[in-house]
Protein backbone atom coordinates (compact mmCIF):
# COMPACT_ATOMS: atom_id res chain seq x y z
CA UNK A 1 0.00 0.00 0.00
CA UNK A 2 1.22 3.50 -0.75
CA UNK A 3 2.14 5.44 2.30
CA UNK A 4 0.34 8.62 3.24
CA UNK A 5 2.84 9.76 5.82
CA UNK A 6 6.55 9.09 5.64
CA UNK A 7 8.63 10.32 8.54
CA UNK A 8 12.40 9.89 8.57
CA UNK A 9 14.75 10.72 11.42
CA UNK A 10 12.61 13.63 12.51
CA UNK A 11 14.18 15.69 15.29
CA UNK A 12 12.96 18.82 17.01
CA UNK A 13 14.65 20.93 19.64
CA UNK A 14 12.88 23.72 21.50
CA UNK A 15 15.93 25.79 22.28
CA UNK A 16 18.18 23.39 24.16
CA UNK A 17 15.32 21.00 25.00
CA UNK A 18 15.03 17.91 22.86
CA UNK A 19 11.35 17.36 22.13
CA UNK A 20 11.52 14.49 19.67
CA UNK A 21 14.55 12.48 18.80
CA UNK A 22 15.08 10.86 15.38
CA UNK A 23 11.59 9.52 14.89
CA UNK A 24 10.82 7.43 11.81
CA UNK A 25 7.53 5.84 10.88
CA UNK A 26 5.12 5.32 8.00
CA UNK A 27 1.37 5.48 7.82
CA UNK A 28 -0.40 3.79 4.93
CA UNK A 29 -3.37 5.38 3.19
CA UNK A 30 -6.63 4.53 4.93
CA UNK A 31 -4.99 3.54 8.19
CA UNK A 32 -6.05 4.81 11.62
CA UNK A 33 -2.95 5.26 13.70
CA UNK A 34 -2.87 6.19 17.34
CA UNK A 35 -0.09 8.11 18.98
CA UNK A 36 0.20 7.08 22.56
CA UNK A 37 2.42 8.44 25.26
CA UNK A 38 2.51 10.17 28.60
CA UNK A 39 2.18 13.95 28.72
CA UNK A 40 5.26 15.67 27.35
CA UNK A 41 6.35 12.65 25.34
CA UNK A 42 6.40 14.57 22.06
CA UNK A 43 3.05 13.58 20.59
CA UNK A 44 1.80 17.11 20.02
CA UNK A 45 5.17 18.25 18.68
CA UNK A 46 5.17 15.43 16.15
CA UNK A 47 1.67 16.27 15.01
CA UNK A 48 2.49 19.98 14.77
CA UNK A 49 5.48 19.13 12.62
CA UNK A 50 3.30 16.99 10.36
CA UNK A 51 0.72 19.76 10.07
CA UNK A 52 3.48 22.13 8.97
CA UNK A 53 3.02 24.48 11.91
CA UNK A 54 6.53 23.92 13.19
CA UNK A 55 9.73 23.30 11.32
CA UNK A 56 11.93 20.37 12.36
CA UNK A 57 15.49 20.78 13.55
CA UNK A 58 16.47 17.95 11.24
CA UNK A 59 14.95 15.03 9.39
CA UNK A 60 12.07 14.95 6.92
CA UNK A 61 8.36 14.31 6.92
CA UNK A 62 6.40 13.75 3.75
CA UNK A 63 2.65 13.68 3.35
CA UNK A 64 1.18 12.41 0.11
CA UNK A 65 4.68 12.59 -1.35
CA UNK A 66 5.07 16.31 -0.54
CA UNK A 67 7.63 17.50 1.95
CA UNK A 68 5.90 19.09 4.95
CA UNK A 69 8.25 22.07 4.96
CA UNK A 70 9.39 22.58 1.38
CA UNK A 71 5.92 22.13 -0.12
CA UNK A 72 3.94 23.27 2.87
CA UNK A 73 0.98 24.63 0.91
CA UNK A 74 0.40 21.38 -1.02
CA UNK A 75 0.64 19.43 2.22
CA UNK A 76 -1.79 21.74 3.99
CA UNK A 77 -4.30 21.30 1.14
CA UNK A 78 -4.50 17.60 1.88
CA UNK A 79 -4.88 17.66 5.62
CA UNK A 80 -7.39 18.55 8.26
CA UNK A 81 -5.87 19.44 11.59
CA UNK A 82 -7.48 19.57 15.01
CA UNK A 83 -5.07 21.26 17.43
CA UNK A 84 -4.90 20.18 21.04
CA UNK A 85 -6.72 23.06 22.72
CA UNK A 86 -9.18 23.80 19.92
CA UNK A 87 -8.55 27.49 19.20
CA UNK A 88 -11.61 29.35 17.94
CA UNK A 89 -12.46 32.98 17.28
CA UNK A 90 -14.78 33.91 20.15
CA UNK A 91 -16.42 36.73 18.18
CA UNK A 92 -17.56 34.60 15.25
CA UNK A 93 -20.58 32.32 15.16
CA UNK A 94 -20.08 28.65 14.36
CA UNK A 95 -21.37 29.14 10.81
CA UNK A 96 -19.27 32.26 10.24
CA UNK A 97 -16.20 30.42 11.44
CA UNK A 98 -16.88 27.42 9.22
CA UNK A 99 -17.46 29.75 6.28
CA UNK A 100 -14.06 31.27 6.88
CA UNK A 101 -12.44 27.86 7.24
CA UNK A 102 -14.12 26.63 4.04
CA UNK A 103 -12.93 29.67 2.09
CA UNK A 104 -9.45 29.41 3.53
CA UNK A 105 -9.29 25.73 2.63
CA UNK A 106 -10.35 26.52 -0.92
CA UNK A 107 -13.80 24.93 -0.97
CA UNK A 108 -15.46 26.02 -4.23
CA UNK A 109 -18.06 28.72 -3.65
CA UNK A 110 -20.70 26.66 -5.43
CA UNK A 111 -20.48 23.71 -3.08
CA UNK A 112 -19.54 25.68 0.03
CA UNK A 113 -22.93 25.83 1.66
CA UNK A 114 -23.56 22.13 1.12
CA UNK A 115 -20.11 21.29 2.47
CA UNK A 116 -20.66 23.38 5.61
CA UNK A 117 -24.06 21.79 6.11
CA UNK A 118 -22.48 18.37 5.76
CA UNK A 119 -19.90 18.90 8.50
CA UNK A 120 -22.48 20.59 10.74
CA UNK A 121 -24.66 17.54 10.30
CA UNK A 122 -21.81 15.05 10.81
CA UNK A 123 -20.54 16.73 13.94
CA UNK A 124 -23.96 17.36 15.45
CA UNK A 125 -23.66 21.14 15.49
CA UNK A 126 -27.16 21.99 14.26
CA UNK A 127 -28.41 23.46 17.52
CA UNK A 128 -25.43 25.77 17.93
CA UNK A 129 -24.79 26.84 14.36
CA UNK A 130 -25.71 30.44 15.09
CA UNK A 131 -24.12 30.65 18.55
CA UNK A 132 -20.92 32.53 19.14
CA UNK A 133 -17.85 30.33 19.43
CA UNK A 134 -16.98 32.07 22.68
CA UNK A 135 -20.15 30.80 24.33
CA UNK A 136 -19.76 27.12 23.41
CA UNK A 137 -19.21 24.33 25.91
CA UNK A 138 -16.04 22.28 25.75
CA UNK A 139 -17.79 19.45 23.93
CA UNK A 140 -19.16 21.72 21.24
CA UNK A 141 -15.82 23.48 20.85
CA UNK A 142 -14.23 20.12 20.21
CA UNK A 143 -16.86 19.32 17.63
CA UNK A 144 -16.44 22.66 15.90
CA UNK A 145 -12.73 21.93 15.77
CA UNK A 146 -13.43 18.56 14.24
CA UNK A 147 -15.91 20.10 11.79
CA UNK A 148 -13.34 22.57 10.46
CA UNK A 149 -10.83 19.74 10.06
CA UNK A 150 -13.35 17.76 7.98
CA UNK A 151 -14.11 20.60 5.57
CA UNK A 152 -13.07 19.91 1.99
CA UNK A 153 -12.72 16.17 2.77
CA UNK A 154 -8.97 16.10 3.32
CA UNK A 155 -7.40 12.68 2.74
CA UNK A 156 -5.47 12.98 6.00
CA UNK A 157 -6.84 13.95 9.39
CA UNK A 158 -4.48 14.90 12.20
CA UNK A 159 -6.35 14.93 15.48
CA UNK A 160 -4.54 15.96 18.63
CA UNK A 161 -6.34 14.56 21.66
CA UNK A 162 -9.77 14.55 19.98
CA UNK A 163 -11.69 13.42 23.05
CA UNK A 164 -9.95 15.38 25.78
CA UNK A 165 -12.26 17.24 28.13
CA UNK A 166 -15.45 15.60 26.89
CA UNK A 167 -18.03 13.81 28.99
CA UNK A 168 -18.39 10.04 28.50
CA UNK A 169 -21.35 10.16 26.13
CA UNK A 170 -19.64 12.79 24.00
CA UNK A 171 -16.51 10.68 23.95
CA UNK A 172 -18.51 7.78 22.56
CA UNK A 173 -20.06 10.04 19.91
CA UNK A 174 -16.74 11.47 18.80
CA UNK A 175 -15.21 8.01 18.65
CA UNK A 176 -18.06 6.77 16.50
CA UNK A 177 -17.59 9.76 14.25
CA UNK A 178 -13.89 9.03 13.89
CA UNK A 179 -14.63 5.39 13.13
CA UNK A 180 -17.10 6.44 10.50
CA UNK A 181 -14.45 8.64 8.90
CA UNK A 182 -11.98 5.82 8.75
CA UNK A 183 -13.15 4.60 5.34
CA UNK A 184 -12.31 7.71 3.31
CA UNK A 185 -9.61 9.26 5.45
CA UNK A 186 -6.27 8.37 6.86
CA UNK A 187 -6.42 9.33 10.50
CA UNK A 188 -3.57 9.96 12.87
CA UNK A 189 -4.66 10.79 16.39
CA UNK A 190 -2.91 11.23 19.68
CA UNK A 191 -4.20 10.25 23.05
CA UNK A 192 -3.12 9.25 26.46
CA UNK A 193 -6.25 7.19 27.00
CA UNK A 194 -5.42 3.59 26.26
CA UNK A 195 -8.82 2.01 25.71
CA UNK A 196 -9.58 4.73 23.22
CA UNK A 197 -6.54 3.94 21.16
CA UNK A 198 -7.05 0.20 21.33
CA UNK A 199 -10.67 0.60 20.23
CA UNK A 200 -10.15 3.07 17.44
CA UNK A 201 -6.80 2.37 15.94
CA UNK A 202 -5.47 -0.30 13.69
CA UNK A 203 -1.98 0.55 14.76
CA UNK A 204 -0.49 2.13 17.82
CA UNK A 205 2.74 4.05 18.01
CA UNK A 206 3.93 4.38 21.57
CA UNK A 207 6.18 7.31 22.13
CA UNK A 208 8.07 8.26 25.25
CA UNK A 209 10.60 10.99 25.83
CA UNK A 210 10.65 11.89 22.17
CA UNK A 211 11.34 8.39 20.91
CA UNK A 212 9.23 5.61 19.48
CA UNK A 213 9.28 2.67 21.86
CA UNK A 214 6.83 0.43 20.04
CA UNK A 215 4.68 0.37 16.93
CA UNK A 216 2.20 -2.41 16.15
CA UNK A 217 -1.46 -3.37 16.22
CA UNK A 218 -3.04 -3.13 19.66
CA UNK A 219 -3.47 -6.95 19.75
CA UNK A 220 0.10 -7.69 18.78
CA UNK A 221 1.38 -5.18 21.25
CA UNK A 222 -0.57 -6.82 24.03
CA UNK A 223 0.68 -10.23 23.01
CA UNK A 224 4.30 -9.79 21.98
CA UNK A 225 5.39 -6.84 23.98
CA UNK A 226 3.75 -8.31 27.05
CA UNK A 227 6.94 -10.40 27.25
CA UNK A 228 5.11 -13.63 26.63
CA UNK A 229 1.78 -15.04 27.71
CA UNK A 230 0.43 -15.39 31.18
CA UNK A 231 -1.65 -18.37 32.24
CA UNK A 232 -3.79 -18.84 35.30
CA UNK A 233 -4.38 -22.39 36.52
CA UNK A 234 -6.28 -24.07 39.31
CA UNK A 235 -4.75 -27.44 40.07
CA UNK A 236 -5.44 -29.87 42.91
CA UNK A 237 -2.08 -31.27 43.98
CA UNK A 238 0.89 -30.73 46.32
CA UNK A 239 1.94 -27.17 45.87
CA UNK A 240 5.74 -27.50 45.94
CA UNK A 241 5.69 -30.36 43.40
CA UNK A 242 3.31 -28.54 41.11
CA UNK A 243 5.44 -25.42 41.16
CA UNK A 244 8.70 -27.21 40.50
CA UNK A 245 7.11 -29.20 37.69
CA UNK A 246 5.85 -26.03 36.05
CA UNK A 247 9.19 -24.32 36.45
CA UNK A 248 11.04 -27.17 34.77
CA UNK A 249 8.78 -27.02 31.73
CA UNK A 250 10.45 -25.59 28.59
CA UNK A 251 9.29 -22.11 27.70
CA UNK A 252 8.23 -21.13 31.21
CA UNK A 253 9.78 -18.01 32.58
CA UNK A 254 8.17 -17.85 35.93
CA UNK A 255 5.62 -19.84 37.96
CA UNK A 256 4.11 -18.71 41.21
CA UNK A 257 1.35 -19.65 43.60
CA UNK A 258 -1.50 -17.20 43.60
CA UNK A 259 -3.58 -18.69 46.39
CA UNK A 260 -4.85 -22.10 47.41
CA UNK A 261 -4.47 -24.40 44.40
CA UNK A 262 -4.13 -21.42 42.16
CA UNK A 263 -1.02 -20.78 40.10
CA UNK A 264 0.21 -18.29 37.63
CA UNK A 265 2.63 -19.23 34.87
CA UNK A 266 4.40 -16.76 32.68
CA UNK A 267 5.89 -17.78 29.33
CA UNK A 268 9.13 -16.56 27.86
CA UNK A 269 7.67 -15.62 24.51
CA UNK A 270 4.26 -15.39 22.92
CA UNK A 271 3.81 -19.20 22.48
CA UNK A 272 0.70 -20.71 23.92
CA UNK A 273 1.73 -22.91 26.85
CA UNK A 274 -1.73 -24.29 27.65
CA UNK A 275 -1.44 -27.68 25.87
CA UNK A 276 1.88 -28.49 27.55
CA UNK A 277 0.64 -27.43 30.94
CA UNK A 278 -2.55 -29.48 30.61
CA UNK A 279 -0.58 -32.56 29.52
CA UNK A 280 1.84 -32.17 32.42
CA UNK A 281 -0.89 -31.92 35.03
CA UNK A 282 -2.73 -34.95 33.68
CA UNK A 283 0.49 -37.04 33.42
CA UNK A 284 1.25 -36.37 37.08
CA UNK A 285 -2.26 -37.43 38.06
CA UNK A 286 -3.27 -34.06 39.51
CA UNK A 287 -6.68 -32.61 38.90
CA UNK A 288 -6.90 -29.68 36.50
CA UNK A 289 -9.87 -27.48 37.47
CA UNK A 290 -9.18 -24.38 35.51
CA UNK A 291 -6.83 -23.26 32.74
CA UNK A 292 -7.02 -19.78 31.32
CA UNK A 293 -4.71 -17.63 29.21
CA UNK A 294 -4.59 -14.06 30.35
CA UNK A 295 -3.48 -11.46 27.89
CA UNK A 296 -1.62 -8.35 28.88
CA UNK A 297 -3.76 -5.31 28.43
CA UNK A 298 -2.38 -2.45 26.42
CA UNK A 299 -2.25 -0.53 29.63
CA UNK A 300 0.27 -2.93 31.12
CA UNK A 301 2.29 -2.95 27.94
CA UNK A 302 2.37 0.77 27.97
CA UNK A 303 3.40 1.10 31.57
CA UNK A 304 5.90 -1.65 31.08
CA UNK A 305 7.53 0.03 28.11
CA UNK A 306 7.53 3.46 29.61
CA UNK A 307 8.84 2.50 33.02
CA UNK A 308 11.36 0.06 31.61
CA UNK A 309 12.93 2.80 29.63
CA UNK A 310 13.17 5.04 32.61
CA UNK A 311 14.78 2.27 34.61
CA UNK A 312 17.38 1.69 31.90
CA UNK A 313 18.32 5.28 31.90
CA UNK A 314 18.79 5.69 35.62
CA UNK B 1 -6.95 35.40 -4.23
CA UNK B 2 -9.53 33.25 -2.45
CA UNK B 3 -7.17 33.20 0.51
CA UNK B 4 -7.07 36.99 0.70
CA UNK B 5 -10.84 37.10 0.38
CA UNK B 6 -11.32 34.51 3.14
CA UNK B 7 -9.11 36.39 5.59
CA UNK B 8 -10.55 39.75 4.52
CA UNK B 9 -14.13 38.58 5.16
CA UNK B 10 -13.22 37.06 8.49
CA UNK B 11 -11.43 40.19 9.70
CA UNK B 12 -14.30 42.43 8.65
CA UNK B 13 -16.80 40.20 10.43
CA UNK B 14 -14.71 40.42 13.58
CA UNK B 15 -14.31 44.20 13.23
CA UNK B 16 -18.03 44.70 12.83
CA UNK B 17 -19.00 42.35 15.64
CA UNK B 18 -16.67 43.82 18.27
CA UNK B 19 -17.09 47.19 19.96
CA UNK B 20 -13.65 48.53 19.04
CA UNK B 21 -14.76 49.45 15.53
CA UNK B 22 -17.81 51.34 16.75
CA UNK B 23 -15.97 53.10 19.55
CA UNK B 24 -13.00 54.26 17.45
CA UNK B 25 -15.38 55.24 14.64
CA UNK B 26 -17.56 57.19 17.03
CA UNK B 27 -14.71 59.19 18.51
CA UNK B 28 -13.06 59.70 15.14
CA UNK B 29 -16.25 61.29 13.85
CA UNK B 30 -16.93 63.24 17.06
CA UNK B 31 -13.49 64.84 16.88
CA UNK B 32 -13.75 65.33 13.12
CA UNK B 33 -17.15 66.97 13.55
CA UNK B 34 -15.80 69.26 16.25
CA UNK B 35 -12.86 70.38 14.11
CA UNK B 36 -15.09 70.92 11.11
CA UNK B 37 -17.54 72.94 13.18
CA UNK B 38 -14.95 75.19 14.80
CA UNK B 39 -13.08 75.77 11.53
CA UNK B 40 -16.31 76.65 9.75
CA UNK B 41 -17.39 79.05 12.48
CA UNK B 42 -14.01 80.74 12.36
CA UNK B 43 -14.23 80.96 8.59
CA UNK B 44 -17.71 82.50 8.66
CA UNK B 45 -16.52 85.01 11.24
CA UNK B 46 -13.68 86.05 8.96
CA UNK B 47 -16.11 86.20 6.03
CA UNK B 48 -18.19 88.77 7.87
CA UNK B 49 -15.09 90.82 8.50
CA UNK B 50 -14.10 90.33 4.88
CA UNK B 51 -17.29 92.06 3.81
CA UNK B 52 -15.84 95.31 5.21
CA UNK B 53 -12.24 94.58 4.30
CA UNK B 54 -11.63 93.77 0.63
CA UNK B 55 -7.98 92.91 1.29
CA UNK B 56 -8.97 90.20 3.72
CA UNK B 57 -11.74 89.00 1.44
CA UNK B 58 -9.22 88.26 -1.29
CA UNK B 59 -7.36 85.95 1.08
CA UNK B 60 -10.41 83.96 2.13
CA UNK B 61 -10.22 80.45 0.79
CA UNK B 62 -12.49 77.75 2.22
CA UNK B 63 -10.06 74.98 1.43
CA UNK B 64 -7.14 76.70 3.10
CA UNK B 65 -9.11 77.83 6.12
CA UNK B 66 -11.52 75.00 6.78
CA UNK B 67 -10.40 71.80 5.14
CA UNK B 68 -6.65 72.00 5.32
CA UNK B 69 -6.62 72.23 9.13
CA UNK B 70 -9.48 69.72 9.29
CA UNK B 71 -7.59 67.06 7.33
CA UNK B 72 -4.45 67.74 9.33
CA UNK B 73 -6.42 67.16 12.52
CA UNK B 74 -8.14 64.04 11.15
CA UNK B 75 -4.76 62.60 10.23
CA UNK B 76 -3.50 63.06 13.79
CA UNK B 77 -6.69 61.63 15.29
CA UNK B 78 -6.37 58.61 13.07
CA UNK B 79 -2.73 58.19 13.99
CA UNK B 80 -3.85 57.85 17.59
CA UNK B 81 -6.43 55.25 16.64
CA UNK B 82 -4.31 53.05 14.38
CA UNK B 83 -2.80 51.07 17.24
CA UNK B 84 -6.32 50.29 18.48
CA UNK B 85 -7.37 49.00 15.08
CA UNK B 86 -4.27 46.94 14.37
CA UNK B 87 -3.08 45.66 17.74
CA UNK B 88 -5.41 42.66 17.61
CA UNK B 89 -4.72 41.58 14.04
CA UNK B 90 -1.83 39.17 14.51
CA UNK B 91 -1.08 39.35 18.25
CA UNK B 92 -4.48 37.93 19.16
CA UNK B 93 -4.15 35.08 16.66
CA UNK B 94 -0.94 34.04 18.35
CA UNK B 95 -2.20 34.48 21.88
CA UNK B 96 -5.44 32.57 21.40
CA UNK B 97 -3.78 29.82 19.36
CA UNK B 98 -5.88 30.42 16.26
CA UNK B 99 -2.57 31.07 14.51
CA UNK B 100 -2.15 27.30 14.62
CA UNK B 101 -5.26 26.91 12.48
CA UNK B 102 -4.38 29.81 10.25
CA UNK B 103 -0.90 28.51 9.54
CA UNK B 104 -2.13 24.99 8.80
CA UNK B 105 -4.75 26.15 6.30
CA UNK B 106 -3.49 26.31 2.73
CA UNK B 107 -3.04 30.10 2.96
CA UNK B 108 0.07 31.83 1.70
CA UNK B 109 1.61 34.23 4.20
CA UNK B 110 1.09 37.16 1.87
CA UNK B 111 -2.60 36.27 1.42
CA UNK B 112 -2.96 36.34 5.18
CA UNK B 113 -1.21 39.69 5.49
CA UNK B 114 -3.02 41.31 2.57
CA UNK B 115 -6.40 40.08 3.83
CA UNK B 116 -5.79 41.61 7.22
CA UNK B 117 -4.29 44.80 5.85
CA UNK B 118 -7.12 45.38 3.39
CA UNK B 119 -9.76 44.72 6.04
CA UNK B 120 -8.20 47.32 8.34
CA UNK B 121 -7.89 49.73 5.42
CA UNK B 122 -11.54 49.27 4.53
CA UNK B 123 -12.55 50.02 8.12
CA UNK B 124 -10.57 53.24 7.88
CA UNK B 125 -12.13 54.10 4.51
CA UNK B 126 -15.56 53.62 6.10
CA UNK B 127 -14.61 56.19 8.76
CA UNK B 128 -13.39 58.55 6.05
CA UNK B 129 -16.53 58.04 4.02
CA UNK B 130 -18.59 59.58 6.81
CA UNK B 131 -16.32 62.62 6.88
CA UNK B 132 -17.30 63.32 3.26
CA UNK B 133 -20.49 64.67 4.77
CA UNK B 134 -18.51 67.69 6.07
CA UNK B 135 -17.47 68.62 2.55
CA UNK B 136 -20.98 67.95 1.23
CA UNK B 137 -22.47 70.14 3.95
CA UNK B 138 -20.01 72.91 3.26
CA UNK B 139 -20.58 72.72 -0.49
CA UNK B 140 -24.33 73.08 0.02
CA UNK B 141 -23.76 76.46 1.78
CA UNK B 142 -20.72 77.88 0.03
CA UNK B 143 -18.69 77.29 -3.08
CA UNK B 144 -16.02 74.66 -2.72
CA UNK B 145 -13.24 73.45 -4.97
CA UNK B 146 -13.51 69.65 -5.10
CA UNK B 147 -10.10 69.02 -6.65
CA UNK B 148 -7.99 69.63 -3.53
CA UNK B 149 -10.62 67.85 -1.40
CA UNK B 150 -10.26 64.68 -3.49
CA UNK B 151 -6.48 64.84 -3.51
CA UNK B 152 -6.62 65.28 0.29
CA UNK B 153 -8.71 62.13 0.56
CA UNK B 154 -6.23 60.27 -1.60
CA UNK B 155 -3.54 61.49 0.78
CA UNK B 156 -5.57 60.45 3.80
CA UNK B 157 -6.05 56.95 2.40
CA UNK B 158 -2.36 56.56 1.59
CA UNK B 159 -1.36 57.93 4.97
CA UNK B 160 -3.84 55.61 6.67
CA UNK B 161 -2.51 52.65 4.70
CA UNK B 162 1.03 53.50 5.78
CA UNK B 163 0.00 53.78 9.44
CA UNK B 164 -1.97 50.52 9.27
CA UNK B 165 0.87 48.59 7.64
CA UNK B 166 3.15 49.74 10.43
CA UNK B 167 0.51 48.77 13.01
CA UNK B 168 0.15 45.34 11.43
CA UNK B 169 3.89 44.85 11.64
CA UNK B 170 3.89 45.83 15.32
CA UNK B 171 1.13 43.30 15.90
CA UNK B 172 3.20 40.55 14.31
CA UNK B 173 6.00 41.06 16.82
CA UNK B 174 4.22 39.97 19.97
CA UNK B 175 1.39 37.97 21.47
CA UNK B 176 0.39 40.87 23.66
CA UNK B 177 -2.04 43.41 22.23
CA UNK B 178 -0.91 46.16 24.60
CA UNK B 179 2.71 45.75 23.55
CA UNK B 180 1.66 45.76 19.91
CA UNK B 181 -0.24 49.00 20.48
CA UNK B 182 2.65 50.67 22.31
CA UNK B 183 5.16 49.67 19.64
CA UNK B 184 2.86 50.86 16.87
CA UNK B 185 2.18 54.15 18.60
CA UNK B 186 5.85 54.85 19.26
CA UNK B 187 6.92 54.06 15.71
CA UNK B 188 4.08 56.10 14.25
CA UNK B 189 4.97 59.12 16.38
CA UNK B 190 8.58 58.73 15.36
CA UNK B 191 7.71 58.72 11.66
CA UNK B 192 5.37 61.61 12.26
CA UNK B 193 7.77 63.86 14.14
CA UNK B 194 11.03 62.93 12.49
CA UNK B 195 10.64 65.88 10.11
CA UNK B 196 11.02 68.33 12.99
CA UNK B 197 14.72 67.63 13.05
CA UNK B 198 15.04 69.90 10.07
CA UNK B 199 13.46 72.80 11.90
CA UNK B 200 15.73 72.21 14.85
CA UNK B 201 18.57 72.95 12.48
CA UNK B 202 20.25 69.58 12.76
CA UNK B 203 23.08 68.83 10.35
CA UNK B 204 22.73 67.47 6.81
CA UNK B 205 20.56 64.67 8.08
CA UNK B 206 17.67 67.10 8.32
CA UNK B 207 16.75 66.64 4.70
CA UNK B 208 16.77 62.88 5.01
CA UNK B 209 14.59 62.95 8.11
CA UNK B 210 12.16 65.27 6.43
CA UNK B 211 11.95 62.90 3.46
CA UNK B 212 11.05 60.08 5.84
CA UNK B 213 8.38 62.03 7.67
CA UNK B 214 4.78 61.02 7.02
CA UNK B 215 3.63 64.53 7.74
CA UNK B 216 5.76 66.23 5.08
CA UNK B 217 4.44 63.98 2.34
CA UNK B 218 0.88 64.38 3.50
CA UNK B 219 1.06 68.19 3.29
CA UNK B 220 1.36 68.11 -0.50
CA UNK B 221 -1.85 66.14 -0.95
CA UNK B 222 -3.74 68.58 1.26
CA UNK B 223 -2.42 71.47 -0.79
CA UNK B 224 -3.92 69.77 -3.82
CA UNK B 225 -0.64 68.55 -5.26
CA UNK B 226 -0.30 64.89 -6.24
CA UNK B 227 3.43 64.38 -6.51
CA UNK B 228 4.87 61.03 -7.60
CA UNK B 229 7.49 61.36 -4.86
CA UNK B 230 4.72 61.30 -2.26
CA UNK B 231 2.93 58.42 -3.97
CA UNK B 232 6.15 56.45 -4.13
CA UNK B 233 6.90 57.27 -0.51
CA UNK B 234 3.57 55.96 0.80
CA UNK B 235 3.39 52.93 -1.45
CA UNK B 236 6.93 51.87 -0.64
CA UNK B 237 6.31 52.55 3.06
CA UNK B 238 3.28 50.22 2.95
CA UNK B 239 5.14 47.61 0.95
CA UNK B 240 8.15 47.75 3.27
CA UNK B 241 6.17 47.14 6.44
CA UNK B 242 4.00 44.43 4.90
CA UNK B 243 7.21 42.80 3.74
CA UNK B 244 8.69 43.00 7.24
CA UNK B 245 5.47 41.46 8.57
CA UNK B 246 5.81 38.58 6.12
CA UNK B 247 9.41 38.04 7.19
CA UNK B 248 8.30 38.11 10.81
CA UNK B 249 5.62 35.47 10.15
CA UNK B 250 8.11 33.29 8.32
CA UNK B 251 10.48 33.41 11.24
CA UNK B 252 8.11 31.27 13.31
CA UNK B 253 9.12 28.37 11.09
CA UNK B 254 12.78 28.40 11.98
CA UNK B 255 12.49 29.75 15.49
CA UNK B 256 11.61 27.37 18.27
Amino acid sequence: MESMIEVRELTKYYGPTLAINRISFDVAAGEIVGFLGPNGAGKTTTLKLLAGYLAPTSGTARINGYDCFQASIQVRRSLGYLPETVPLYPDLTVTQFLQFAARAKGVESRGRKAEIDRVIEDCGLKEVRHSLNGSLSKGYRQRVGLAQALLNRPPLLILDEPTIGLDPSQIVEIRQLIKKLAGDHTVILSSHILPEVSQLCQRVIIINRGQIVASDTPDNLSRQLGRGSRINLTVKGPQSQVLSAFRSLAGVKEASAAGEDRYQVQGVNGDDLRPELARLVVERGWQLLELKAQEFTLEEVFLDLVTEEEAQES
Amino acid sequence: MTGIWAVFRKELTIYFSTPIFYITGFFFLVLGGYFFYSNTVYYSLLSFQGAQNPQLAAMLNPHQMVFRPLFGALAIVFLMMVPLLTMRLLAEEKRSGTAELLFTYPLQDWALIMGKFLAALLVYVVFLFFTLSYAALFASLASLQWGPILSSYLGLILLGGACLSLGLFASSLTENQIIAAVVAFTLLLLFWLIGWQQELGASGWGGLFAALSMLEHFENFVRGVIDTRDLVYYLSFIFFFLFLTKRQLESRRWRA
